[in-house]
């Protein structure tokens, strides 16, 4: 992966400052009132500090000091929350900033038609709309996004894609699409603008990272519903605990009632302020890690779908297969040295410049040593691959070698006037059963032999298949390869499925029969003819060095245009989802030692019973009631960084994930607060707190 | 513990688990889509229902209608109950002519049996004429558990419907549950009751002499119902010498067997299971508990059934297990150890051959410590109120079994029907959590959990558990709700809180203690039991009408499996916790401070 140079990585000095200014500038009540825990929170502080103020007037319901700490550390605990969203925010902030600086307002070349001698009249990039037409030369910045219809250039586009190596565009095919803000190297294009200002690539970009365009999701709005009802659960509880305490005491004739400083900090320690806290973080965070695996997103939705997705469409050249075919293998002919079926061969794909015919030369050189030839002009005649012969070769003097698939070779030997050995034949059978694809050599009108030509499955690529399936998500590849060929390939991979001889049509099939078992499907895509499976499809990765088409029709685009990257995107989907239910059940397991903690000391004086259930031992009740808030707050600022980098994904099946994550999250949950209560309460002892 | 005590509770249990499977299964070819060999033997019958009521029995309804109906139905039911009581005096079967019952008791008894809650703030045999019983309340024990049953099917068939906008018919699932399975199920009851000794009845009361007359001291209480106090502030009593004693009788057998299939709870007299008519052998009593939680437990199995994969109705039934065997352990256990207030006072407290031992203050010799024990967690788990010892002396832990396993919301087990809707709504929950933690949008039975179902699932958790806190925090600040309480301390906290929780969870049955026969507090218990009921059900209707219109994610290696142990183990976390968070706070001033008081 290609690291872009505006991607800011980790938590520098200034982004930590800056989400410090921010943490206080978020406690305005508009702000806090979105999101209904930390609302809550904030009610009471302000609630706590009128307690304060009174008290220190001197009308006090407790020791002013200990509503003064009480208060303080609530408005800790919504710094601290207000921290985390910010800390989150920065990074995209800062990645938007670097952005936006290569969104400079230019000047463009305005063509009257798609034609580069069409009469130029010179227009600012923000006035530039869908439709128009644009010259572009070497050295100028691209004033929008469109579709190249003439020329072809070598471009920069590493400020989208922080990949510093040019990439060429040019009108027609799969290479067509340009992105405003990059700049153009050498040459010139005419391009067809096709978006509005506010409304590019560039704009929607930074409108992602900024978090401008992030609304909750669909899964967010569940938890959020799911932690108001724990909220208002506990509100209940606390505020009637106030009739049931002035009840108690009058039933049992001595204490005091509960007072109004103590049910807060006991509500506060209750609701689930550690998830209520980092909610909006991880999912900025979320979006962020997509970011930094240099995936651009157009919604939050569209991540968290890929955490569901159910079938991934793979293609097989480039994501399964290195690129091409590759020769593996010379197989002589009975009688033929092998040697002389290389040379042959080597001769032959000279000047056949196709990945396959590359690797017929490589493979003869590695083999036999045999040094690629310069061959004097006019003594050698190459004859190039062409649809009616469906063969190509070389004349040198006499030698005629020639090389094809198996039918086109043996229609050429009987043209000559031979045929094709039942031997050389049945190789050549042999090697198509295989998945491989046989190439028969001939020099005049003998068969020398046959070349295996194969593809060459990635590495490591079975074992990402086999994560995939025990995460439950099918992989099925696609090719254009006929059934016995991608069949070989399918098993060589360990995919659970293939689509061979594919069309357009045949995947859009495909992926509307998948859909209709009411599976989500993920591919990715690059081309023109993908865009219908990629707008049918529930997430698609479209590939930046496609077409305007695809990238149109995806629900991400992929900078780095590496397919593979599918697998990331799901599990960065993933992840998402499990940060939120870990820290849920985080921070639900806390309550039980917070309990133990301040029940007790709030009825200490009613009930003196009840200090049995101070397991803690706590020193008094008050150290054990600001405890259990500075643990409360404390906590949040333990976990930005686990909320911001997500809970480690492993690709288990879904039962022992959530044995695994009940064990560390909901079991944890339970201990570490009992603990961590004691070693604050010890603390407030040692500064005389207590 | 004794031995005697565990295997009594083995037995039951034992008996319990061999009977839910077939009552399960039956269920679920009673409410089957398809006729069967079950529905096809009672079709005349529904036909001819059918008929004469004007029901057009292949009219799918939507949650919308389907609620509708249903509040309907119950608040007409409400009506006749109410009007029956008004006007009794005025009609035929009541040979001890009783008189009308006041109206906001004649309210509270009505809202508490629609509600299936069947609390009663009054007396069986003092109060209720014969006709009232048997057209008031048994109707209402039959018609209020089969809504339960209703509900609940419509919320499964959410859960089985595939894009679907509809859930059924409420007449068809009212008539089923009763023609079916209440009907059959309470006339064999009843005969086996009778067999053992239940009265079964239209004699006037009999008068019999006392062997050996007694002294009867009892407080004065007001026209309102309030106890008289004098100038000192003590209770004003009156001493009575008694001679004859009044022996009630009637139609019990007939009721008593619905109060406990129908997981009712309200007894023909005011002892209710204590009463030796009502309850009167050792073998009656085990068939009463049974009897509760026979179609509870079995509609689990037929859930499973339902939604097509059993092993998702076991995973229930387990998880009401997990948390129903050690509480009802706990509660035997606590009583069995008797009163450690009696510890120093050289009073053997031992079970021996002579004695049951324990805390046997309260409870029926015929019973001892295991059989009022059990029946006490049992009556709580489910939400049946039927009573065979006097709560309000159960020892603090004893005490706080049964509060607590009302305050759970009544879902292990619950009502019939509407425990296990409720354990689905805590099934929602738990699916979430636990979905978030797989890193898929959570799926329960292969519908999608989203914002809407939480909505409705967290409705149905939050209601009872509000009800009960708040309207425990206007009894204890009102004078109208201390006024009732009948001990002092924090022993009266307890009767207050059980009380509450008990009519905000359906439940019905009564710690004691409490005067609960005043205009206060059968306002607000019959406000409990009003709302605790229908919006539930209202928001559980709702939730199953926005799954059936959702399509059917099938499962794969990714989704979370909800039959395993681990979920089971989940599910009862989730139910504890929210049980456990809610109430401590509250359970801390009553059941444990009293238990830590008195001299742990």
């Amino acid at each position: 992966m290609t690291t872009p140079t505006h991607a800011v990585r980790g938590f520098d000095r200034e982004l930590i400052l800056k989400a410090v200014a921010d943490s206080f500038r978020k406690l305005s009540p508009r702000l806090q009132f979105r999101n209904p825990v930390m609302f809550v929170v904030f009610v009471c502080s302000v609630l706590t500090t009128l307690l304060w103020i009174q008290a220190i007037v001197g009308h006090g319901e407790a020791p002013a000091s200990f509503i003064f700490w009480v208060s303080i550390w609530l408005w800790f605990t919504l710094l601290f929350a207000n921290f985390a969203e910010a800390l989150a925010e920065g990074r995209g902030k800062a990645q938007a900033a670097a952005l936006r600086s290569s969104r400079k307002n230019v000047m463009a070349k305005k063509l009257a038609g798609p034609d580069r001698s069409a009469a130029i009249t010179f227009a600012e990039s923000s006035d530039l709309r869908s439709g128009d037409y644009v010259l572009v030369e070497a050295n100028e910045l691209l004033p929008g996004d469109g579709e190249v219809v003439v020329g072809a250039a070598s471009v920069d586009e590493s400020a989208i894609t922080g990949e510093s190596a040019p990439v060429i565009r040019e009108s027609g095919g799969d290479r067509s699409a340009v992105t405003g803000g990059t700049r153009v190297l050498s040459d010139w294009l005419v391009v067809r603008i096709t978006s509005n200002p506010g409304e590019s690539f560039l704009d929607r970009m930074i409108a992602m990272v900024e978090g401008a365009a992030r609304r909750k999701t669909p899964n967010e709005i569940a938890l959020t519903i799911l932690l108001a009802k724990f909220t208002l659960i506990f509100l209940l509880a606390c505020a009637t605990l106030l009739p049931y305490s002035i009840y108690s005491v009058q039933a049992a004739g001595k204490g005091n009632p509960i007072t109004l400083t103590v049910l807060v900090a006991l509500l506060v320690c209750l609701i689930p302020t550690t998830i209520g806290a980092l909610l909006s973080a991880i999912g900025i965070a979320g979006m962020d890690r997509m970011i930094r695996a240099n995936v651009i997103a157009t919604s939050g939705r569209a991540v968290e779908a890929a955490g569901d997705v159910d079938v991934l469409l793979l293609d097989k050249t480039g994501t399964i297969t290195l690129g091409n075919r590759q020769a593996v293998a010379f197989m002589p002919a009975p009688g033929v040295e092998e040697v002389r079926l290389a040379d042959a061969a080597q001769l032959a794909s000279l000047a056949d410049e196709t990945p396959e015919g590359r690797s017929v030369v490589v493979l003869a050189k590695e083999r036999f040593n045999l040094r690629e030839r310069q061959l004097q002009e006019g003594q050698a005649q190459f004859v190039p691959f062409t649809a009616q012969t469906r063969m190509s070769g070389v004349d040198i003097g006499e030698r005629r070698i020639r090389k094809g698939a198996l039918d086109a070779v043996e229609r050429y030997l009987e043209s000559v006037g031979s045929h094709l050995p039942p031997l050389v034949k049945r190789m050549a059978e042999d090697v198509a059963r295989r998945g491989a694809t046989p190439l028969i050599v001939v020099e005049g009108s003998v068969a020398l032999g046959v070349i295996e030509l194969k593809d060459i499955v990635k590495g490591g690529i079975r074992e990402r298949f086999a994560e995939m399936r025990r995460m439950g998500i099918k992989t099925v590849m696609i090719t254009g390869d006929n059934p016995l060929t991608a069949a070989a390939i399918a098993a060589e991979a360990g995919v659970d499925d293939f689509l061979a001889e594919a069309t357009p049509e045949a995947k859009l099939k495909l992926i509307r029969s998948i859909q209709a078992e009411n599976r989500l499907v993920a591919m990715c895509g690059d081309g023109t003819n993908d865009a219908p499976a990629l707008a049918q499809a529930d997430v698609a990765v479209a590939m930046n060095t496609g077409t305007q088409a695809a990238k149109e029709a995806g629900n991400m685009v992929d900078l780095d245009s590496n397919p593979t990257k599918l697998i990331e995107v799901v599990e960065i989907g993933k992840q998402m989802l499990i940060t939120r239910g870990a820290l849920t059940t985080f921070s639900i397991s806390n309550d039980i030692a917070k309990y133990f903690a301040i029940i007790p000391a709030a009825f200490a004086t009613t009930y003196p019973a009840l200090n049995a259930l101070n397991v803690m031992r706590l020193a008094t009740p008050q150290s054990a009631i600001l405890s259990a808030v500075i643990f409360n707050a404390l906590i949040i600022i333990f976990l930005i960084p686990l909320a911001l980098k997500g809970v480690k994904y492993r690709a288990l099946g879904a039962g022992a994930l959530l044995r695994r994550n009940l064990l560390v999250y909901g079991l944890g949950g339970i201990a570490v607060p009992f603990i961590g209560i004691k070693l604050i309460d010890l603390l407030l002892v040692l500064c005389g707190l207590a | 513990m004794t031995t005697n005590d565990f295997f009594q509770v083995a037995l039951y249990l034992v008996v319990l688990l061999l009977l839910v499977k077939p009552m399960g299964q039956y269920m679920a070819l009673v409410f089957a889509e398809t006729p069967n060999r079950v529905t096809r033997w009672g079709a005349p019958v529904e036909r001819l229902l059918y008929r004469l009521s004007g029901i057009r029995a292949e009219d799918d309804m939507s949650w919308r209608r389907y609620a509708m109906t249903m509040l309907l139905f119950n608040v007409a039911g409400l009506l006749a109950v109410y009007v029956l009581q008004r006007v009794q005096q005025w009609l035929p079967l009541n040979p001890q002519h009783l008189g009308a019952i006041t109206p906001d008791s004649a309210m509270n008894t009505a809202i508490s049996f629609v509600t299936n809650t069947n609390w009663q703030g009054y007396a069986g045999e003092s109060s209720m004429s014969y006709l009232t019983q048997m057209l008031g309340m048994a109707v209402q024990n039959f018609l209020s558990a089969a809504t339960g049953i209703a509900v609940l099917i419509a919320v499964i068939r959410g859960f089985v419907r595939r894009s679907s906008l509809s859930i059924g018919n409420f007449w068809v699932d009212m008539t089923r549950s009763t023609i079916y399975i209440l009907l059959p199920l309470s006339f064999v009851m009843a005969l086996l009751l009778v067999s053992q000794g239940v009265v079964q009845n239209f004699k006037a009361y009999v008068d019999v002499p006392l062997t050996q007359p007694i002294v009867a001291t009892e407080v004065v209480k007001d026209t309102q119902g309030y106890t008289l106090k004098d100038a000192a502030g003590h209770d004003v009593t009156r001493d009575t010498p008694v001679r004859v004693q009044t022996l009630p009788m009637g139609p019990a057998a007939s009721q008593i067997a619905i109060k406990h299939l129908g997981t009712n709870g309200g007894g023909f007299f005011n002892a209710n299971s204590a009463h030796p008519y009502e309850n009167p052998t050792p073998l009656s009593n085990f068939i009463e508990m049974l009897a509760i939680l026979l179609i509870p437990g079995g509609l689990c199995i037929t859930f499973g059934c339902m939604v097509g994969d059993r092993r998702q109705g076991w995973a229930i039934l387990c998880t009401m297990l997990l948390i129903f065997v050690p509480l009802t352990f706990a509660a035997v256990m606590a009583e069995q150890a008797g009163n450690p207030v009696l510890h120093g006072l050289s009073i053997d407290q031992q079970a021996s051959a002579l004695q049951a031992g324990g805390n046997m203050e309260g409870k029926e010799t015929r019973f001892g410590i295991a059989a009022s024990g059990l029946f006490a967690a049992v009556t709580t788990a489910a939400s049946c109120g039927a009573v065979n010892a006097m709560h309000d002396s159960l020892t603090p832990l004893g005490g706080l079994v049964p509060m607590w396993l009302m305050q759970l919301g009544e879902v292990i087990f619950g009502g019939v029907g509407s425990g296990l809707y409720g354990m689905l709504a805590f099934a929602v929950v738990a699916v979430f959590i636990a979905g978030l933690m797989v890193g898929r949008t959570p799926e329960y039975l292969g519908k999608k959990i989203e914002a809407h179902e939480m909505k409705m699932a967290s409705l149905a958790v939050l209601l009872p558990c509000a009800l009960v806190v708040i309207c425990t925090a206007i009894a204890v600040l009102v004078p109208a709700g201390v006024a009732g309480i009948g001990n002092p301390g924090v022993h009266g906290f307890s009767e207050v809180l059980y009380a509450v929780s008990s009519a905000s969870n359906n439940n019905g049955s009564a710690f004691g203690g409490l005067s609960a026969n005043t205009p206060f507090w059968n306002t607000l218990l019959g406000v409990c039991m009003f709302f605790a009921r229908f919006p539930l059900a209202i928001a559980m209707l709702a939730m199953a009408g926005s799954l059936a219109a959702k399509r059917h994610v099938p499962p794969s290696a990714g989704t979370l499996p909800t039959h395993t142990p681990l979920f089971v183990i989940l599910l009862a976390c989730v139910v504890i916790v929210v049980g456990a968070l809610t109430f401590l706070p509250a359970l801390a001033l009553g059941p444990i401070a009293e238990y830590l008081m008195s001299g742990h």
